[in-house]
């Protein structure tokens, strides 16, 4: 079967680089799988997990909170704002996170910016699930 | 002739001179080489949205609204977002900054203001008088993405206020380790350059064109103005490294004479020393 290679991408480094038979991102228009010999795609992602299928049935979990996908024939590219794979996310953080997004919406103070705090909360919330997921797995 | 326990302490001051220098030459060859490291890290992001956003200004626009970060406007006030580093004792490399962006800003010949970042070139440009709209210090040594956002939204904001119609990114080209060069080039209006390469033209976009590209150009300003720091970094750690060892180097050489002349010195006295016994010995005799 043909492989693809994969990569994500962000501006302070390569956070993985690997051969895949199967990759699967969350688009900005709904998730998304790309099998080898895909038409040639570029989306934006919202923040979710980017799921990778490798040789052998071997999965792998990431965290994205957004950026843009590349798809072609025999390469995937995800140019990401922010990725962690599941085992780096630090999970007391993402938390934290969430408990400070909840109460900023919860208050709804004049100035507050409800959007941001909205993105923020759901950034965090998935940060939280891709991090669960993957340890139920083990 | 200065006494030898004047000497003495002499040498014994250039000696921790030395020891500092030296350590700080250290110091900033270790960081030179994690900011270099970060800086080559950069480059695939870098060049991966270079292609893209080439390849999307390409498309025949849908021509209606171009995004604002393109469109190019009649330039009645420049910017100048002007990276230096936050400490000195780096050889030239601050003056040479401070330098290339006043001529740039006079060269002008409009009205214009800057954003600083780096205590020095902000602490230069409030004595000359110069309009700084904002300023930023304190970035480390290994600033993130997630640090340097608010430069870009500040030029980006006012950019898109018609505060001004032109921004320029001022910061230290990391050449090589000896080499750095004060660089200005043109952050907005964007660009983009001409790519040739071999990429299958026929993508989809989703949602469309417009949308990816109205994604895309923020980031692509927040990455330049990423880069611009990093490369900053590069050069300040080198630039630093060099100074140090040269000074490192005066001092050891300012060692070695000061003990020469301290062996004579002590050699002096103790002539002069036995002169005298032989000269008192012989009135006796």
């Amino acid at each position: 079967m043909a492989n693809l290679k994969f990569e994500i991408v962000t501006a302070e480094r390569v956070v993985y680089s690997e051969e895949v038979n199967m990759v699967t991102a969350p688009g900005v228009e709904g998730e998304l799988g790309v099998l080898p010999r895909h038409t040639p795609l570029l989306t934006t992602l919202q923040p979710g997990e980017v799921r990778v299928k490798k040789e052998g049935g071997e999965e792998v979990i990431m965290f994205v909170s957004g950026g843009f996908l590349e798809v072609m024939p025999d390469k995937v590219v995800i140019l990401a704002d922010t990725a962690e794979r599941a085992e780096e996310i630090d999970v007391a953080r993402a938390e934290e996170a969430r408990r400070r997004a909840e109460t900023r919406i919860a208050e709804r103070a004049e100035t507050m910016d409800v959007a941001r705090a909205e993105a923020a909360l759901r950034r965090s919330l998935i940060r939280l699930k891709v991090a669960q997921r993957r340890r139920r797995e083990r | 002739m200065p006494s030898t326990r004047e000497i003495r302490r002499r040498i014994r001051s250039v000696k921790s001179t030395a020891k500092i220098t030296k350590a700080m030459e250290m110091v900033a060859a270790s960081k030179m080489r994690r900011a270099q490291q970060r800086v080559i890290a950069a480059r695939p992001y870098a060049q991966k949205m270079r292609e893209v956003l080439a390849d999307l200004a390409a498309q025949p626009q849908s021509a209606e609204v171009l995004h604002p970060l393109l469109q190019q406007r009649t330039v009645q006030r420049v910017a100048v977002v002007h990276v230096t580093a936050d400490r000195g004792l780096c050889g030239g490399l601050n003056a040479n900054m401070n330098r290339r962006t006043s001529a740039f800003v006079l060269d002008q010949k409009l009205p214009s203001s800057l954003v600083t970042v780096g205590r020095r070139g902000r602490d230069f440009m409030v004595r000359y008088g110069r309009d700084v709209r904002a300023e930023f210090t304190q970035l480390g040594d290994y600033p993130e993405l997630i640090n340097v956002l608010p430069i870009a939204r500040v030029v980006m904001d006012d950019y898109m206020a018609g505060a001004v119609d032109q921004v320029y990114l001022a910061y230290t080209q990391f050449m090589n380790t000896v080499i750095q060069r004060p660089n200005i080039r043109l952050l907005l209006p964007i660009e983009p350059a001409e790519f040739e390469g071999r990429r299958p033209s026929e993508y989809i976009y989703e949602p469309g064109p417009a949308a990816v590209l109205a994604e895309l150009l923020p980031r692509f300003v927040e990455m330049q103005v990423y880069h611009a720091v990093l490369e900053s970094i590069a050069s300040e750690h080198s630039a630093r490294m060099v100074a140090m060892r040269s000074a490192t180097d005066a001092a050891n050489d300012m060692i070695t004479s000061l003990t020469l002349t301290y062996n004579k010195a002590r050699q002096e006295t103790i002539t002069k020393e036995l002169l005298e016994i032989s000269a008192g010995a012989a009135a006796l005799s």
